[in-house]
């Protein structure tokens, strides 16, 4: 296999293509131009369609239409673009459409700075939008994965019919890494695709006799909430994904996901190297958030737990402190505003806590 | 016996429930006609947002793609570039297309996408009470606009044909009413001519049909139909403004 040595955009662009996604909306922002730019180039070599909307509201919304005809679509924006983007989204999921978003986030709150952050993790796996619905949000920390989970996202939107979420920021969209791409789904493959959805897409309508609807609004509309819920909840047993290293004697636990794991990674190596007992729990999806991971561990020895992202105020360190139940002290290394993480400032926090019994 | 008129039955049969004289319900029944006799009710998606219009929903008997106020221009553009072939279409109201989702009609309408756009003007939001639209007349009285529009507050009625009409992708903009035989027959030829451009692949085309809400304009539907030929008409003159 081949290893291309790639940017983090161009990662996540080329994967959708090989998804077999065929219609991109987008509208510039830093730092993910090179996503548009990119499938700007491609889609149309593959006969698929890429738009430069108007804005972000008219790009999702671009991507219901193209979703409502059965073809794999997605948008890619961050932060600030992807609030305009919440009406959009909540209407995908009132609808029951397979979409993919990307995310790569800026620092926030308002418009900010273009500089990296993780400051949209409320946002992505809470508030999304209104009226209460889920998505699953994957976090790619290494850009194989994100070029993997970008290519998996459209199997779970379409098995779900349900938008789904890649949560990136602009350091993993900026740095470059080699990468094994996933086959290209071929031509009969993206009409086989397109032809499984002919339960419920709106093509071929000559030939059925009943009249389709891609809409959200219900006047009965509780029951198809609790469907949905219902959804939600087998997610938790069925798509719970993470990752655990070193955790089995660990005494700390460092719990990071995305870019800030690679940090944490580093660090649980340096403190193991100075013989403290240290592990690593990073959430591959961070929802559902994978409660169990911090279930499994063994709290007589466990002294604490490090909870470590790129955001102030935190917000998943809030999932870890629900995970660990207070169990055993959740403490925060954080950055934010577009400041990356110091090593330094994850390993004296981590000895602190370490030495803290 | 011969049958000289019967229902399109791409409409549905149990009648709608507009109010009693609105021009929905005549706009609802032209497009079935005109898909009907284009041979496409079974090949059509209408594309809608929200508003009185949206409730159109009910009783045109064609696929449908529902989604947020303003924002139909911009799914039917994408929906037609991935299906080519269906006939794709939106029906929207003055809040609809001229305010909340301006950007998306007039880039839709930029580009030159090949999507056929009927707009509802009846110089008011409907459905939510007849509150002041952009396309309010100087001086009409709207819930939110009580001694009515005044332009030092809210400026003066929104154009859309001729603002279109500065636009040089669009291929058809035409401005109708239904207010008699006549103005129902030009409206159905201007909705025929705007699918046809669509089936040609000529790309953009707009019916405006001013309406009336005798419901939110406190008329009775006979007074309605006058307010339209004596106030709306003189501000919005109908005639075809592209045709190319
Ligand atoms: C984002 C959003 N804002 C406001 C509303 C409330 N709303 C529902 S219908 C409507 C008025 C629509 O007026 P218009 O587009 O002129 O259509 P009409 O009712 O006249 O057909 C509004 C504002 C909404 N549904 N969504
Ligand atoms: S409120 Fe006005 S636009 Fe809506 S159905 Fe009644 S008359 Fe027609």
């Amino acid at each position: 296999m081949e290893k291309i040595f790639v940017k983090g955009c161009e990662a996540v662009a080329e994967a959708a293509v090989r998804a077999g996604c065929r219609f991109f909306a987008g509208y510039p922002i830093t730092p993910q131009n090179e996503v548009p730019e990119y499938l700007a180039r491609k889609l149309p070599q593959v006969g698929g369609i890429f738009v430069q909307a108007e804005s972000e509201i008219a790009s999702i919304s671009m991507v219901f239409g193209a979703a409502a005809g059965g073809t794999r679509s997605m948008t890619s924006s961050a932060s600030t673009g992807v609030s305009l983007m919440s009406e959009g989204i909540s209407a995908l999921a009132g609808a029951h459409l397979p979409a993919v978003i990307c995310n790569f986030q800026r620092s926030g709150p308002g418009i900010s700075n273009i500089q990296p952050s993780q400051q949209d993790y409320n946002q992505a796996t809470k508030a999304h939008g209104h009226g209460a619905f889920r998505m699953l949000v994957l976090a790619p920390s290494t850009l194989q994965e994100a070029a993997d989970m970008t290519y998996r996202a459209f199997d779970l939107a379409d098995k779900y019919l349900n938008p789904v979420y890649l949560l990136l920021d602009g350091f993993t969209g900026a740095m470059m890494e080699p990468i094994v791409f996933p086959d290209p789904k071929s031509d009969e493959w993206i009409l086989e695709n397109k032809a499984s959805k002919a339960g419920w897409a709106l093509f071929d309508g000559n030939l059925r006799e009943e009249r389709r609807r891609a809409m959200g609004g219900r006047n009965d509309q509780e029951p198809d909430n609790i469907a949905s819920a219902e959804m939600y909840e087998r997610w938790k047993g069925t798509e719970v994904e993470y990752e655990e290293t070193l955790t089995d004697d660990a005494e700390l636990i460092i719990t990071a996901y995305g870019i800030s794991a690679r940090f944490a990674g580093a660090a649980v190596k340096k403190l193991r190297e100075e013989g403290l007992k240290v592990g690593l729990i990073r959430p591959v999806k961070v929802y559902p958030f994978p409660e169990e991971a911090f279930d499994k561990l063994d709290y007589t020895r466990v002294r604490g737990i490090l909870s470590v992202e790129m955001s102030i105020p935190a917000n998943f360190a809030e999932d870890v402190k629900y995970a660990a139940c207070r169990r055993a002290p959740v403490k925060t290394c954080l950055s934010s505003g577009g400041n990356i993480l110091e090593l330094d400032a994850i390993l004296d926090a981590a000895r602190e806590l370490y030495g803290s019994r | 016996m011969n049958a000289v008129y019967t229902r399109p039955k791409t409409l549905d049969a149990a009648g709608s429930t507009y109010c009693p004289g609105c021009h929905h319900a005549t706009a609802n029944k032209l497009i079935c006609e005109v898909l009907e006799e284009l041979g496409q009710e079974k090949n059509a998606v209408a594309v809608m947002g929200v508003g009185c219009c949206a409730n159109s929903f009910r009783y045109l008997g064609t696929d449908l793609i529902a989604l947020p106020h303003g924002r139909p221009c911009a799914a039917a553009s994408a929906y037609k570039k991935c299906n080519p072939d269906v006939v794709t279409f939106t029906y929207q109201g003055d809040g609809d297309l001229a305010s909340i989702g301006l950007a998306e009609t007039l880039m839709a309408a930029n580009r030159g996408d090949n999507i056929t756009v009927v707009f509802i003007n009846n110089a008011v939001y409907a459905m939510t009470g007849g509150q002041i639209a952009p396309t309010t007349l100087i001086g009409q009285k709207t819930s939110t606009a009580p001694g009515g529009r005044i332009a030092e507050e809210y400026g003066y009625p929104l154009h859309m044909c001729e603002l279109m009409g500065q636009l040089r992708a669009p291929k058809y903009l035409a401005r109708v009413a239904c207010t008699d035989v006549p103005n129902v027959r030009k409206t159905r030829a201007s909705l025929m001519k705007a699918f046809k451009n669509q089936l040609d692949g000529k790309g953009f085309s707009m019916v405006e049909i001013l309406s009336n809400c005798p419901t939110n304009w406190g008329m009775s539907a006979l007074e309605s139909i006058e307010f339209i030929e004596n106030q709306l008409i003189p501000e919005y003159p109908l005639g075809e403004y592209r045709d190319i």
